[in-house]
């Protein structure tokens, strides 16, 4: 495309590329049906679309190893898709179903798995930092080299536990990554109004946290730069900071007055810098794909997430008794 | 005149402040250019400046802690938590400086803060986004807790909750916010703040509730009242301190009493009302204290929400015991 900025260059091999594509895609066609299963009326609350921020986790990902954790915010459809959750469980529980993964109870902004070793979706901005650290801590005393990739936003990184986390976790070595996933706005609120000195990732340095700043719209340089701080990690040298330069497409959640700014301002990110756009041209480019190619592994993915969607509309609700389930490891006996 | 939800009322309360008193201070995370989550402050930060109406980071414990020292030093910020369950690193500030600078400095220096938070359910959203924990809120001395039940008292304890010299959280029952309009005057006036407000009067039974379950308690004294059963009716206000005063003149009267809320039952206040009732009005009860109430549980998501709010049903069942009882 002719506005995009971006390198269609890359030395990854083909297949690697197209996982690449295809993961990225999943999370944005996951997404966009998220947002219409919310304009349907089935899904409740507050729904956090991950859209336009798709390399971070797929490039984390992509630097992890099995076993390795990952603890994230409400905006975590996409962190649950990278690494290997089930859409259906994922869109169900949006719906408040009975087949999602928290079963109906935790809705978009609270899933876990512990196959997968993702440990939330928190609804506390800034409050799953600190936990992200216990994780850590844990692997540390185990001795398991394993890390934890812990995500927040760049709002969050004003709250004041990420900064009593940094100290704990850098006088304690503890294997944790943090990523700071700035896609410039907390709500209506952009970086500039809000945070005083914007390069985030300096502010592990008070602390002796090495950070570095890095393209989130690349997913080749976010692997990258998840590989070396990885590294970092697992040769005990304590935590790594890695801020995501990156941006979402849509509303903070799909209320959104959309004031704070411009239409011109997305749609310039989304034709110079889409994170998926990137790779498919470098996929042609490269000639490793052609349209057709790329035409089929979407229309696989929409076959996917559509499922993903009937199993989401059609496992049933939660039965009433279940306000009353796992309140306490004893059973709660039910009020009249 | 025309209509206002609470939510205008609010806003009405709040640019009233902030036009007569300019040591009003608007503080929150998208209050300015978003004009609030739901829109409370929309149109105060092009009205009265940036400098009065300020959009903050994302730090609610700081957001509590400047009104407390902004407080101390005259001022009167007041703050807005987008919800309820974003306020408990905030209860570090209230509980251990907020509400307790007025006793440790022997009354030289003083809190006059306000800090603003939607709460309860309503909007489907788990947890934090639909809970009401102002039990935890009202169990700290030295603050005060308002819940309004209507636009018009919403605007009128607003106006005496920033007016107060002492430290106020203002729980603002979500379910309310746009559910129906009166005319509200913006006369300025504010409303008695420590007050209890007799709703409906009747002679049988009392019903006190706050917020927005007050909706179904109004259905339930309506069909109560088809039945031939006369119940009065109190809009409890402010959860802290209490207008123990009123609550035991209805009970008085009626010798029966149900109280309702959204809360969960165990250490919630309808036990502090019924058991301040025990103790003081005993000889009048012609029947126990009934309490209906949200469970012992995490407030759940979509569905679960509306197992989890007590209808008017559970209300009426409540008021049928009590009359059957004697
Ligand atoms: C303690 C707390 N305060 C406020 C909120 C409401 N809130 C939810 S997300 C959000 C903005 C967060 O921005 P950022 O950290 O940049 O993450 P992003 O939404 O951009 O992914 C706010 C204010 C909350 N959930 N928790
Ligand atoms: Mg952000």
């Amino acid at each position: 495309m002719a506005t995009r900025k971006t390198s269609n260059k890359s030395s990854a091999s083909k297949e690697e590329l197209l996982q690449f594509y295809r993961d990225m895609l999943l999370i944005r066609r996951f997404e966009e049906k998220a947002g219409q299963l919310y304009g349907m009326g089935l899904i409740g609350g507050f729904c956090h679309l991950y859209i336009g921020q798709e390399a971070v986790v797929v490039g984390l990902e992509a630097a992890s190893e099995e076993g390795d954790k990952r603890i994230t915010t409400y905006r975590d459809h996409g962190h649950m898709l990278a690494c290997g959750m089930d859409p259906d469980g994922v869109m169900a529980e949006l719906t408040g179903r009975d087949g999602g993964y928290s079963r109906g109870k935790g809705g978009s902004m609270h899933m876990f798995s512990k196959d997968k070793h993702f440990y939330g979706g928190h609804g506390i901005v800034g409050a799953n930092v600190p936990l992200g650290a216990g994780l850590a801590f844990a692997d540390q005393y185990r001795e398991n080299g394993r890390v934890t990739f812990t995500y927040f936003g760049d709002g969050a990184a004003n709250q004041g536990q990420v900064y009593e986390t940094f100290n704990m976790a850098s006088l304690w070595k503890l294997p944790v990554i943090f990523v700071i996933e700035n896609n410039q706005y907390a709500m209506g609120t952009s970086q500039k109004r809000s945070t005083s000195t914007p390069e985030i990732y300096t502010r592990g340095e008070p602390f002796g946290i090495p950070g570095e700043a890095v393209d989130g719209m690349d997913v080749e340089a976010v692997k990258a730069a998840g590989e070396k701080a990885v590294k970092h990690c697992r040769a005990g040298k304590g935590p790594y900071i890695l801020e995501m330069k990156t941006y979402r497409y849509r509303g903070h959640s799909m209320s959104d007055p959309a004031k704070y700014r411009t239409r011109e301002e997305v749609q310039k990110i989304r034709d110079e810098k889409d994170p998926i756009e990137h790779i498919r041209d470098v996929l042609i480019a490269g000639k490793h794909a052609g349209e057709e190619d790329l035409k089929a592994i979407d229309k696989e993915i929409k076959a996917t997430i559509n499922a993903a969607a009937d199993f989401a509309k059609e496992s049933p609700e939660p039965d009433e008794g279940e306000l009353w389930t796992d309140i306490y490891a004893t059973e709660v006996p039910q009020e009249a | 005149m025309a209509e206002h939800t609470m939510i205008d009322a609010i806003r009405m309360a709040l640019s009233r402040a902030l036009d007569e008193d300019e040591t009003v201070i608007l503080f929150g995370q998208d209050i300015g250019i978003d004009g609030g989550v739901f829109r409370a402050t929309n149109g105060l930060m092009q009205r009265f400046g940036s400098g009065r109406v300020r959009d903050t980071p994302l730090s609610e414990t700081v957001i509590a802690g400047m009104c407390v020292g902004a407080a101390a030093h005259g001022l009167r910020p007041v703050a807005e938590i987008q919800f309820m369950g974003f306020l408990y690193s905030a209860i570090d500030q209230l509980a251990n400086h907020a509400a307790r600078l007025r006793n440790r400095t022997r009354g030289r220096l003083s809190c006059p803060m306000v800090l603003r938070a939607p709460f309860g359910g309503g909007i489907k959203a788990p947890e934090h986004h639909s809970e009401s924990m102002e039990a935890m809120l009202a169990h700290i001395p030295g603050l005060r807790v308002v819940v309004p039940g209507s636009p018009t008292r919403a605007y009128g304890l607003l106006l005496a909750a920033i007016r107060d010299p002492d430290p106020v959280v203002f729980l603002e029952p979500k379910r309310l916010y746009r559910a129906g309009g009166e005319p509200v005057e913006d006369t300025g006036a504010a409303l008695p703040i420590e007050q209890a407000e007799v709703l409906q009067e009747g002679d049988d039974v009392t019903l006190i509730s706050w917020g927005a379950m007050l909706t179904e308690a109004r259905e339930a004294v309506e069909t109560l009242a088809d039945e031939g059963i006369s119940a009065e009716l109190v809009d409890l206000s402010s959860l802290k301190p209490i207008d123990r005063a009123t609550l035991r003149a209805s009970v008085e009267k009626t010798g029966r009493c149900v109280i309702v809320h959204e809360a969960p039952l165990t250490a919630g206040l309808g036990a502090e009302i019924a058991a301040d009732l025990a103790e003081h009005c005993l000889i009048s009860l012609l029947a126990p204290v009934r309490r209906v109430t949200g469970y012992d549980t995490v407030m759940p998501y979509l569905r679960l929400e509306a197992s989890y709010l007590p209808s008017t049903d559970r209300v009426l069942r409540a008021v049928r015991d009590v009359m059957e009882f004697a």
